[in-house]
């Protein structure tokens, strides 16, 4: 509860009347699940294109864009009032994207087309197009904007893309059907997860070179089913929470040590997560039991689920 | 089996070496024994031309994508022998210019083959025969298999039926030998998981069910008595359509028909296979069928094998493939990897109707000391298998 408070305190800061909320994509419902991060519960839904995946805000969470994979674009709406403004040109099939710190070029994996798309978001055209491998996944951008990550499921790969340049500039091979990318602590380092490989992979950002690989061992459940997918780090970036899949558990990884250091029984196919502001919550998607696990971060427990749409997939805080 | 794959790449490490560094060219070939179609009762639908053939494209259009980072260049070569040509002159021909080779043979031409002088030392995969003859008693060394065996396709239905609590069972079985090796296959699966199929009888009808079938079957299958699922063994597609919906009882039909155990199904979407059925139907311009399945896997486990070591000889590529170290993602949710006393690629199976999955097997409560995807299909201790002995 006292949580709860603060994030209520802090989200009045930020926005005035409105609390913080958890956005979260419902694949198989081609809707949204607004979450109140104050009350948890889920205060309204909003239709979107098809089969949307992929969920982020605009630096300034004046839009919010979304991965509408079979209506092959990419939307842009208006959070205060869920209209849909504008549709931008994103290639095939996008299913997860990266914003530039610029807050003006977004980074589309086109999952059917073996490309990554980059999209100029003022002027709505695409700036490049990118051949990377076989279903391109995971992005990312790191925080200072000069290189860009796309992941591909089926080539194994995470490809390093020089920004001015929009060309690859090295392929890191990874275990199978790597699924995310983020560059934590400064973007000195860059974490790829692969769902089948069972490992995350972890990158000297410099030198493209891996430094650590990270497994995952779940009491009671087959190696083969733990599979981890998206991930997030804590304040400071001392620890990551990965998502596992269908063990339907979160680890907690040392990010210094690189050790696990607790599994966190969450929904069933948990697939990506956002902190509440503070990050003292953590919210998960779980695909197939269709809720949010609440994650108390200090405490390393789930407090709460909630009921959304079908399939939920994409999460996003909105301050 | 470690132990053989590190003495492997040693070796390739050794050869890699003293070559000079170039892009590697891995030459793969794809021999298909064509078979005359027996007579079935429906005309709907007949097997595409290229059935096998599309599959062992896609993957190559799949693993080319990776060659062109690393370097790595993949060609395929396919040869099509028509019903009583020469298949081992063929073989022969084929085991000159790829060492790398795709078998859409049934199972004795896939011994003939895998018995050459030529073969010995090359690697094959075989795509198409279900027989677990070939991974029991007649294994080779020679010789990988991505297709399931059909042991392994009954032992997954018989998982769902027991899931399902469905035990009571009866069977019509087929006149010809893939029906009834079928029929042995879920006898055999039934008394592993502790159940017995009761009442069978064989369709010897030989009247055009096509119009008849409403009238027919219900009689056919009036005597079968009370029971839970009824058990088709109809391999070649023959009559078993028009047994659903016109039994006696109004009772559920699995095995060949109705819900059926599948190496691979157009109906399978999670997993990412949404992504590889769309690929295939891109290029293909059809659904994705077990057999194409098989050969994808088989393309795939190359492709992966060259990526993961940088070697292109068979020998290395088959340590690496029966090592510890292989996984290759196959749209089925979990990594497929090969069984190390028989060569078989071990994977889940679904169960599936014509539109949706059932229920993909292993099913949950089914253990394994090792791997749950050996529930499924030939485990080591009852293998006669010598030829992958270390």
């Amino acid at each position: 509860m006292k949580t709860a408070m603060t994030a209520l305190v802090l989200g009045l800061a930020f926005s005035g009347a409105q609390a913080a909320e958890i956005w979260v994509t419902n694949e198989k419902d081609d809707t949204i699940s607004v979450i109140d991060i104050d009350t948890l519960e889920v205060t309204r839904t909003i239709p979107t294109g098809e089969r949307p995946r992929g969920i982020i805000f605009s630096h300034d969470y004046s839009v919010v864009y979304i991965c509408a994979s079979d209506s092959d674009s990419v939307q842009v709406m208006d959070p205060e009032t869920g209209r849909i403004l504008h549709d931008l040109p994103s290639g095939e099939d996008p299913e997860q994207f990266a914003l530039h710190p610029d807050n003006r070029h977004l980074y589309i994996a086109n999952e059917d087309d073996a490309i990554t798309t980059v999209v100029d978001v003022e002027t709505r055209t695409v700036v490049s197009q990118i051949s990377v491998g076989i279903e391109p996944e995971g992005m990312a951008v790191s925080p200072d904007g000069r290189i860009a990550i796309t992941t591909s499921e089926t080539t194994n790969m995470a490809h390093w893309i020089d920004t001015d340049t929009q060309k690859i500039f090295a392929n890191s091979l990874v275990g199978s059907r790597p699924r995310h990318a983020e560059f934590p602590k400064g973007g000195t380092e860059m974490w790829v997860s692969s769902e089948i490989g069972g490992t995350v992979a972890v990158f000297d950002t410099a030198t493209q070179k891996q430094k650590a690989k990270i497994s995952f061992e779940v009491q009671g459940v087959h190696d083969d089913r733990v599979q981890p997918v998206g991930f997030e780090f804590t304040e400071g970036d001392t620890h990551a929470f990965v998502a596992l899949g269908p063990s339907n558990h979160v680890a907690v990884v040392n990010a210094e040590t690189y050790e696990v250091e607790d599994y966190i029984l969450v929904g069933r196919r948990v697939w990506h997560m956002a902190f509440s502001p503070d990050k003292s919550l953590l919210f998960t998607t779980n695909g197939v039991s269709g809720d949010v696990t609440v994650i108390d971060v200090a405490a390393r427990e789930a407090i709460k689920s909630i009921k959304v749409g079908r399939f939920p997939w994409g999460a996003a805080l909105r301050p | 089996m470690l132990k053989h794959y590190l003495a492997a790449s040693t070796l390739a490490i050794a050869m890699a070496t003293a070559l000079p560094a170039a892009a590697t060219e891995i030459a793969i070939g794809y021999l298909r024994a064509e078979q005359p179609a027996p007579p079935v009762l429906s005309n709907l639908r007949p097997d595409p031309a290229d059935l096998g053939i599309a599959g062992a494209q896609a993957g190559l259009a799949d693993t080319r994508t990776t060659g062109q980072f690393l370097g790595h260049d993949y060609t395929l070569d396919v040869v099509s022998v028509p019903p009583g040509g020469d298949v081992l002159g063929a073989a022969r021909a084929a085991l000159g210019s790829s060492r790398l080779l795709l078998l859409d043979a049934p199972a004795d031409t896939v011994l003939a083959i895998a018995d050459l002088p030529e073969a010995q030392g090359a690697l094959l995969f075989n795509v198409a025969a279900p027989d677990p003859v070939l991974r029991d008693a007649e294994c080779r060394a020679n010789v990988l298999h991505t297709v399931a065996s059909t042991a392994m396709r009954t032992d997954a239905l018989i998982q769902v039926l027991l899931a399902k609590r469905w035990t009571d069972i009866v069977a019509v079985a087929g006149a010809h030998e893939a029906d009834s090796a079928f029929m042995d296959a879920l006898d055999r699966s039934a008394g592993k998981f502790g159940l017995k199929i009761g009442k069978r009888k064989i369709w010897a009808f030989d009247a055009d069910m096509r119009r008849a079938a409403s009238t027919e079957v219900p009689l056919f299958t009036q005597d079968l008595g009370d029971y839970d699922v009824l058990l088709v063994a109809d391999e070649l597609d023959d009559f078993g359509e028009y047994i659903l919906y016109n039994t006696w009882r109004p009772r559920p039909v699995a095995g060949s028909v109705g819900m059926t155990p599948q190496t691979w199904s157009p109906a399978l979407e999670q997993w990412g296979a949404v992504q590889l059925q769309e690929r295939f139907r891109d290029t293909s311009g059809r659904d994705m069928q077990p057999e194409d399945y098989a050969a994808w896997a088989a393309l795939r486990s190359i492709g992966e094998a060259v990526t993961r070591t940088g070697f292109a000889a068979p020998d290395a590529l088959r340590a690496y493939i029966l090592s510890d170290e292989f996984e290759l993602d196959g749209f089925k949710g979990r990594p497929l990897s090969y069984r190390g006393w028989n060569g078989q690629l071990r994977q889940p199976i679904p169960v599936v109707h014509p539109r949706a999955l059932v229920a993909l097997a292993p099913v949950e409560g089914f253990l394994h000391q090792v791997n749950e995807l050996d529930t499924l299909g030939l485990d080591a201790p009852e293998v006669d298998c010598t030829a992958f002995g270390d």
